[in-house]
């Protein structure tokens, strides 16, 4: 006890978010085994690690960075594509275990080298003019991958733009990327195990970013970015670093994605801007800039509609009510007047000064 | 594409004045498509104009235009279908229902928001636009609604019949040209529209020089909001399928052209629109129909990152 009071306050946040995680994953192993998980349940806890770790990513572009990317499903996409790709044509010559490793690695890196050279030209735009953009290079990427035809056989790799006819796979050949078809069988390497400890490992990486000498440059870009310019802040390099970062995360939900899936197709409700927008409500929910809210919230709001299943049509109207609402609460003149009235702070201080009279 | 890869060995063949056909029926499939992606671009622009009324004078990107849409389209369905009225007269109706809708949403959720950061308005109007969505999911269903067509005007035909223009078309383009026209005058010439321009440039200004600001933005938002219901009566009327889902893509689309136009500027969205419309046709013409969204977003892209306000943005100061 002692020694966690040395603790800085950073470091403090850091564990308890982890630490949550963790007890998080310690009761559901616990209600797993001891079979108290309806099947149902059990089939969410991947997606809710590929939720988590999404709206962290997309947390650090929105929150830290403090530039509105509407793309996210599009690098979570290029992660998805690119290491099912490898664990399908890797899929009977090695171990799954250092398959996925390395599917993992590649999903993140193509996804991080994608953001980067988006970002390259994008970054200079800003405000509403970046989002539109990002959100185009989401699109676009969805609609590349949806005729986008690779196939193997005795003579290498075939690529097309047509059809898979346009292939001309020699006799034994097979067709890996089908066009809107997608990725057919890819092998099942995602497991809760994994999730959790991917997510652990993408809040090390974010928090510790936040709280380094570079995370503190990329949020006084984000608060001032003429007076971060300058006292000699590299505002080019460290956007880039924050967004191809926050890209690659987002390749790592992706491969989770579809590492869980047999049947991998880039559809608009799975990689098109609807999803951009739902990472989106998790963050604004879990509030703009809070790493450890982001992941409370996207849990909540994945499980949510499943407790409440009677619920399910009125779900997405609730869920617009609600965005609404906090912005307003958040931003509305009369709304903060309200809370500087009735906020808990003040309320505990007036007790505590009434206590001392 | 494929009908020019077969180009060199049809040509081989022919006969001069066979030639001479060919070039012909090229030439007119050619110009067919380009009165299509006019037509199409029409609608665009007027959507696109809603958008560009919108960010000038409050700068913000309203989601929901795309939604708004849909709502104008469901109501000169319901009206027309389900209660039989006369066209003129549904859509008039939906105008109004739009017009209502787009100052409602104003007032509840943008006018509160005035002063916070244009992140939160963004949200405000994804979040609307959600709502407008879902809404319409609950209470007209899933199920697509196929829309009978308002317009009952005849196909002209042209050159020997090669080229046939719908009457969908003729009006859609006309109509679009005519509030161009109007819009344009309505702005130049009006009290409330000298108004507007001088609440874009500055408002803080404008009300110490007696405009009502509040009262301009709202007008703002009722003026666009109908142009969006026009518009899905348009599109609908064009593309018959009508879902809840009907106004996002358009919707999203119309943003691009004014984007691409210069946002802020009312011939921006009119070039924009119209330039989107015909890129879009031509690609699913010419290079491929799945790949067609992509070009046109790519093109959104490249435009940007040569000119980052868009094909009309700094030039013209006339903003809205």
């Amino acid at each position: 006890m002692k020694n966690k009071m040395n603790l800085t306050k950073s470091t403090k946040s850091t564990l308890i978010t982890i630490g949550m995680v963790v007890v998080a994953y310690i009761i559901m192993m616990i209600l797993t085994k001891a079979g108290a998980l309806s099947s149902l349940m059990k089939g969410l806890l991947v997606p809710l690690c590929i939720y988590a770790i999404i709206a962290v990513a997309l947390n650090l572009t929105v929150g830290i960075l403090g530039e509105l990317s509407l793309g996210h499903a599009g690098f979570m996409c290029i992660g998805a594509f690119s290491s099912a790709f490898f664990s399908f044509c890797f899929k009977d010559t090695m171990a799954a275990g250092p398959r996925f490793l390395i599917a993992i690695l590649i999903g993140a890196g193509i996804a991080a080298l994608f953001g980067l050279l988006i970002g390259i030209p994008v970054l200079r735009l800003q405000g509403d003019y970046l989002a539109i953009v990002t959100l185009a290079f989401g699109e676009i990427i969805k609609n590349v991958i949806n005729v986008l035809y690779i196939g193997r056989d005795v003579d290498g790799f075939h690529f097309s733009m047509k059809d898979a006819m346009a292939l001309n796979l020699q006799d034994g050949g097979q067709v890996i990327v089908n066009g809107a078809q997608g990725i057919t069988g890819t092998p099942k390497d995602s497991n809760f195990t994994i999730g959790a400890i991917l997510l652990v490992i993408t809040l090390l990486i974010v928090l510790n970013l936040v709280n380094s000498r570079p995370g503190r440059a990329i949020m006084a870009i984000r608060d001032n970015r003429i007076a971060a310019e300058s006292v000699g802040i590299n505002i080019t390099k460290y956007k880039l670093l924050a967004f191809s970062i926050s890209a690659g995360l987002a390749g790592v939900a992706g491969v989770l994605y579809a590492h869980n899936l047999s049947i991998l197709q880039a559809q608009p409700k799975n990689f098109g801007y609807n999803m951009s927008i739902m990472i989106l409500v998790y963050v604004v929910l879990g509030g703009i800039g809070n790493i450890r809210g982001s992941v409370i919230s996207a849990i909540i709001l994945v499980l949510l509609p499943e407790l409440m299943r009677e619920l399910q049509d009125y779900r997405m109207l609730i869920y617009s009510v609600v965005l609404i609402g906090i912005m307003l609460f958040n931003w509305a003149p009369k709304a903060r007047v309200f809370r500087e009235k009735y906020s808990l702070k003040r309320l505990l201080s007036k007790k505590t000064a009434k206590e001392e009279k | 594409m494929q009908v020019n890869s077969n180009l060199g060995n049809d040509l081989k063949g022919l006969r001069p004045s066979a030639l001479f056909m060919y070039m012909e029926e090229i030439m007119s499939s050619f110009f067919s498509y380009l009165i299509n992606g006019i037509s199409l671009g029409s609608i665009y622009a007027i959507i696109a104009l809603g958008y560009t009324m919108v960010y000038g004078i409050a700068k913000m990107l309203n989601f929901a235009h795309g939604d708004v849409i849909m709502v104008g389209s469901y109501m000169t369905f319901l009206m027309a279908s389900s209660l039989g009225l006369p066209p003129v007269l549904a859509v008039l109706v939906a105008v109004v229902v739009c017009t209502i809708l787009g100052i409602t949403i104003e007032k509840i959720a943008y006018k509160p928001l005035r002063k916070a950061p244009s992140l939160a308005v963004l949200i405000t109007a994804i979040g609307v636009s959600y709502f407008l969505q879902n809404a319409a999911l609950l209470i007209f269903g899933a199920n697509t609604k196929m829309f009978k067509s308002v317009i009952s005007l005849p196909a002209i035909q042209l050159a020997d019949g090669n080229i046939n223009i719908s009457g969908e078309t003729q009006v859609t383009i006309v109509v679009c040209v005519i509030i161009m026209i109007v819009l344009t005058t309505f702005i130049k010439k009006t009290k409330s529209g000298q108004a507007m321009l001088a609440v874009s440039e500055d408002k803080g200004a404008a009300e110490l020089m007696g405009v009502n600001v509040n009262g301009t933005i709202s007008l703002t938002f009722a003026i666009g909001s109908a142009l969006a219901a026009v518009a899905g009566v348009l599109l609908c009327s064009a593309y018959p399928t009508l879902t809840p889902y009907t106004g996002s893509m358009p919707g999203i689309k119309a943003f691009v052209a004014a984007v691409f136009g210069g946002i802020g500027s009312i011939p921006g969205a009119f070039i924009g629109g119209i330039l989107l419309g015909v890129i879009e046709n031509m690609s699913k013409a010419y290079i491929s129909s799945q790949l067609s969204d992509a070009i046109v977003f790519s093109v959104l892209i490249i435009v940007l990152l040569v000119k980052p306000t868009g094909i009309l943005g700094k030039k013209i100061k006339e903003k809205v």
